[in-house]
């Protein structure tokens, strides 16, 4: 069931240059029933003049305490409006929204976690579910620009973590695919986020190593819940919902096997 | 009943054409899919009606990606009116929207003439209320918006599409004209039942910092609060030139917006791009209305269009 929440900041905090932490709480009482990880929510800048949710995909959910981590970079003034809020203050939040990885098609592989900059964030959801499963294999190879990191310490607790940065400064210089070609890391499935021609490089590695890839994808969102068609990606067969080959990425995805998708 | 009632309930019902509407409340179309995604925000029995996406003979594939773009008080879309052909629509929409307990517009959408009439065709038989004829889109390069801003063209696609339509024809009008007056008397010398306004109006935003266009198209429609002034001005200058229904939008975000539209000369309104903000703003509105004729004792709704003085 999706719903427009009043949810109250308990945590806000800067991880590195331009990139926050914003933990978000549930009134009491009116929790979602499930959040996977992959998926999505969108959040309302405190601001009049903005009337579209941020689609910001969920780094952490803690059903104990009703919150929910996200982490996200500051690109507009609606993200800084955002990153403005202190505890205590309100963020009206759509949610929960996206069909989230499938954990049931990852359980028993060893999984292949690929993070490009603010694509990093899900990863570490998934990565906590994807340990607690019995003979699942958890590598995270994430990629930075340079030796600002974040979320190093949280994806370390759930499996082996390899760092790629632009400059060399930490990890493999290069990207993340350099840096599983130099450790060479053997998987059964990949999952990826990141920026476009990460994604892409991505697709192609999978496809040369034979094992399936489950991509999260980004594009300019306007409803969130898959009425507007606005964010839309192309598709290889003629999608069923829209019997055209077009998905939408707010609700068919975000995350596709990037065989069914023409990025 | 709150305060400053004299107990009785407002009467919000409203007749467009002949049919009787619950309230003036509906969704402008594009904004609310075929209602299927918002019926777990919105219980659709509460709506005046249902207006759907922009429905052709055949699927459209739409533009490329990047179709939105958020500006100051409003958006940009130029989605290319995207939709799965009036085969699906007839039998997934429709279908789930004769669930309903609301009335049912089905906006038409088309390149040509013969393909608007295949489309009114097809529903001449289906659970439809009405029709809306989208003439004013701004996003399809070819025809479409031609048939919205030449006066001649516009009464005489809507001359054809009344012969073949079985449902009241209500035609959209696009605020990319000189004078909608002259627009609002072309439908209705066409034999319109009805006109609904504003559609977008034709929007661009440029990436400074890439230098480039934000939207794939280049153009875009402009919807959000940040239009709403023109749409009530086109309302009310509408409501001067005909005597047919005139349904309003543009930017309605609040009941008291809806409010504003009704007055200009509307005898309903569409809730549009504010769906975005807010999914259970229909709702709000609807109740917000009821609301605003209780405080001034105003026993049906129908006395407030045209009332400004």
């Amino acid at each position: 069931m999706k719903k427009k929440t009043t949810m109250t900041v308990t945590d806000i905090r800067r991880l590195a240059e331009g990139v926050f932490s914003m933990k978000l709480r549930y009134p009491e009482g009116d929790l979602p029933e499930e959040v996977k990880p992959g998926q999505f929510a969108g959040l309302y800048p405190n601001d009049p003049s903005k009337l579209l949710p941020r689609p910001i995909s969920i780094c952490r959910w803690d059903p104990d305490t009703g919150e929910l981590q996200f982490v996200f970079r500051v690109a507009g003034a609606g993200t800084a409006s955002l990153a403005a809020q202190r505890p205590g203050d309100s963020v009206d939040m759509l949610g929960i929204l996206g069909n989230g990885y499938d954990l049931e098609k990852l359980a028993g592989k060893r999984v292949l976690l690929l993070g490009g900059g603010i694509g990093i964030p899900p990863m570490v959801e998934l990565a906590a579910a994807l340990a607690g499963r019995p003979g699942t294999g958890v590598t995270a190879v994430m990629g930075y620009r340079n030796s600002d990191l974040f979320l190093t310490q949280e994806l370390e607790r759930y499996g082996n973590l390899l760092i790629a940065t632009e400059d060399g400064s930490v990890g493999t210089k290069g990207n993340v695919l350099d840096a599983v070609r130099e450790a060479s890391v053997r998987a059964d499935a990949v999952c990826a986020c990141g920026p476009m021609p990460m994604l892409r490089a991505v697709k192609k590695f999978a496809r040369e190593q034979g094992i399936p890839a489950y991509i999260s994808l980004e594009e300019r969102m306007a409803c969130g819940v898959g009425a507007c068609l606005g964010c839309v990606t192309k598709t290889v067969k003629t999608d069923s919902h829209s019997h055209v080959r077009n998905a939408r990425i707010c609700t068919e995805g975000p995350v596709f096997d990037a065989e069914e998708v023409e990025i | 009943m709150r305060e400053g009632t004299c107990g009785v309930k407002p009467d919000m019902s409203v007749n467009i054409a002949g049919v009787e509407l619950k309230n003036p409340v509906m969704t402008a179309s594009g904004t609310f899919g075929s209602g299927m995604e918002y019926s777990e925000f919105v219980d659709l029995n509460h709506l005046g009606a249902v207006v759907t996406k922009g429905v052709a003979n055949k699927p459209w594939e739409g533009n490329p990606t990047p179709r939105v773009a958020e500006v100051y008080g409003g958006m940009l879309n130029a989605i290319g009116l995207q939709n799965p052909g009036i085969d699906v629509f007839i039998e997934r929409d429709l279908a789930f929207l004769k669930q309903f307990d609301t009335k049912v517009i089905v906006n038409v959408c088309g390149h040509t003439e013969e393909e608007y009439l295949e489309v009114v065709e097809r529903l001449a038989d289906e659970t439809v209320d009405m029709l809306e004829i989208n003439v004013s889109c701004p996003n399809v390069k070819q025809g479409a918006i031609q048939f919205g801003q030449d006066p001649k063209c516009l009464t005489d696609i809507t001359a054809k599409i009344k012969k073949a339509a079985r449902q009241p024809v209500i035609m959209k009008l696009t605020p990319n004209v000189t004078d909608i007056a002259e627009m609002a008397r072309a439908a209705e010398a066409g034999g319109a039942d009805a006109i609904s306004l504003i559609n977008t109006i034709t929007g661009m935003k440029i990436d400074i910092e890439k230098r480039s266009f934000v939207l794939a198209n280049k153009t875009g429609g402009l919807s959000g609060p940040a239009i709403k002034p023109v749409a009530v001005r086109m309302v009310w200058q509408a409501a001067q030139a005909v005597k047919i229904p005139i349904i309003g939008m543009g930017g309605i975000a609040s009941a008291e917006d809806a409010v504003e539209f009704i007055l200009a000369g509307a005898s309903a309104v569409a809730v549009g791009a504010m769906n975005f903000h807010d999914p259970c703003l229909t709702q709000k509105v609807v109740d917000g209305m009821e609301q605003y004729l209780l405080r001034h004792n105003i026993q049906t709704v129908r006395e407030l269009t045209g009332a400004v003085q």
